[in-house]
């Protein structure tokens, strides 16, 4: 697998650093449910089998945590933007 | 079923082995049953084989996708060992140890179950506090260790590499009744003692869906038709939010990649399983004579059944630095397996929200060592509705209520366990 980081260019899987599903948002703490909402962040994953949005870390190379869509089925990588990039 | 005895075989022996009849019988799915069990791995014929020799629950189906022993229960390195830590999980391995020790005889088939040790060294002052609490963590429980010094080591392994400057190897670990066992002849024997007990094995059979009423499993839909059930266990390892998904469930688990190796054949070289503590290698050699080795996980989430070059080259050079003499020997082949990794590291064997499903998953890269014990506590579960004594703290709500049994002390990251 190589990943297409947007400041290094094409990088081999090694130099990464992988954090997982990239879904998953820290939870507003002052929510009335935010037990619930916090349990379901720490631990509860899709997982899906096809295309997922994930973040890995360039360790490697330019620090950057980026923002990967890849298919868990394949491997292959449809692109990668930064992570920040990704925020809403 | 005809069952195996010196007579049987001396039998078959004159009569040109002609007698032996298919190991199990070849089911086609009746329209229900009481219960249905979805995945034809190690697990799912065990808890079978469990369900009808242990609490009578005989009118039983195991749905496989492809064929008996096609994933991770015949992708394995097939070792077997209880040397675990943690007081949620030790009682737990070391039952399926026990029941690996007696399996042959209980379901009357070869698994080649060899007791040829578990070797695992230390490298360092640190690490051998490390393994000193766990090894008498497990000798608290009644589980066998012993604390090897170098020579202990060497009396056992003098191939290894001693001199290593970075990390010379100070001593080992090693849990003697723990070993080996035939993986494929675990998955063929545990469907030849379910079949003849009166379990339908099904093969090419997809669960495609789930029928769920009022909160209430009453069936599957199934590539070959649909299927109706009292209850539904699933026990598919990686599949397992696949297969959580049709019935609206969100899971504590990661599906990842592990890749396994083998090597050409060569005269016996290892004598039991030898794992490197300062990187991640384990080895052991095979009766026919390749080295089988793995190391870390890809660390990524997968459903391919392969991995990347990476860890290929991590894995052999930890071989490399252990014993430096198989550089000459070639890789003959090498495969991924999918892991359900869970969130601590450790098993779920619990009932779902929906009632009447049953959830076996979350076995990380250790479910083949597990297998009987998995088998019978899931059996247990399903049959009684309430969790084997052995397996009470694999339950699915002890990551809301913090309870976790977290071997590596890594917290919520699946691919570092």
């Amino acid at each position: 697998m190589r990943i297409p980081c947007p400041y290094c260019g094409s990088r081999d899987l090694s130099e990464f650093i992988y954090h997982g599903d990239a879904k998953p948002k820290r939870p507003d703490r002052s929510a009335e449910n935010a037990s619930e909402l916090h349990y379901n962040y720490v631990y509860l994953r899709e997982n899906p089998a096809g295309p997922i949005q994930e973040l890995w870390y360039h360790a490697s190379g330019c620090r950057s945590w980026l923002n990967v869509a890849r298919d868990t089925r394949t491997h292959i990588i449809a692109g990668a933007i930064l992570a920040t990039e990704a925020m809403p | 079923m005809k069952c195996f005895s010196l007579l049987t075989l001396a039998k078959e022996a004159l009569s040109g082995n002609r007698g032996w009849l298919p190991q199990w019988r070849e089911a086609t799915p009746q329209s229900a049953y009481d219960v249905v069990v979805i995945g034809g791995g190690g697990h799912g014929l065990a808890t079978a084989y469990y369900l009808a020799k242990q609490y009578g629950i005989r009118n039983v189906a195991v749905l496989e996708k492809a064929w008996i022993g096609s994933g991770n229960v015949g992708r394995n390195t097939t070792i077997v060992r209880s040397n675990y830590l943690l007081p949620g999980n030790i009682p737990f391995y070391e039952l399926s140890m026990k029941l690996w020790e007696g399996l042959e005889q209980d379901f009357n088939y070869n698994a080649m179950v060899s007791q040829r040790g578990v070797l695992n060294l230390y490298h360092s002052d640190q690490q051998r506090d490390a393994y000193a609490r766990r090894g008498n963590a497990m000798r608290l429980h009644g589980v066998d260790a012993e604390l090897l010094d170098l020579d202990g080591v060497k009396a056992i392994a003098p191939f290894l590499n001693f001199d290593d400057a970075r990390f010379p190897i100070q001593g080992g670990l090693l849990q003697r009744r723990g070993g080996t066992v035939r993986h494929d002849a675990v998955a063929w024997g545990y469907a030849r003692a379910a079949s003849g007990s009166g379990v339908d094995i099904i093969q090419n059979c997809e669960v495609t869906g789930m029928e769920i009423l009022q909160g209430r499993i009453t069936g599957v839909r199934t590539s070959r038709g649909p299927i109706r059930a009292r209850k539904v266990a699933v026990a598919v390892a990686g599949s397992t939010s696949r297969v959580a998904t049709m019935a609206g469930l969100t899971l504590p688990i990661e599906s990842h990649v592990i890749q396994a190796f083998v090597s050409e054949a060569i005269k016996p070289l290892i004598p039991g399983v030898i794992t490197f503590g300062a990187g991640h290698f384990y080895v052991s050699q095979s009766d026919k004579g390749g080295l089988v080795f793995g190391g870390d996980i890809d660390g990524y989430n997968s459903y391919a059944q392969r991995g990347n070059l990476p860890v290929v080259e991590d894995v052999c050079e930890g071989g490399m630095a252990l014993m430096p003499m198989i550089g000459r020997i070639r890789v003959l082949r090498n495969w991924g397996g999918l892991l359900d990794m869970s969130m601590d590291g450790s098993p779920i064997i619990d009932r779902s929200s929906i009632d009447g499903l049953y959830l076996n998953c979350g076995w990380c890269y250790g479910g083949f060592k597990a297998t009987p014990a998995s088998g019978l506590c899931f059996a247990h579960l399903i049959a009684q509705d309430a969790p084997h004594p052995a397996a009470v703290a694999f339950c699915l709500d002890r990551f809301a209520l913090g309870a976790l049994i977290d071997e590596k002390g890594v917290g919520a990251q699946p691919n570092l366990h």
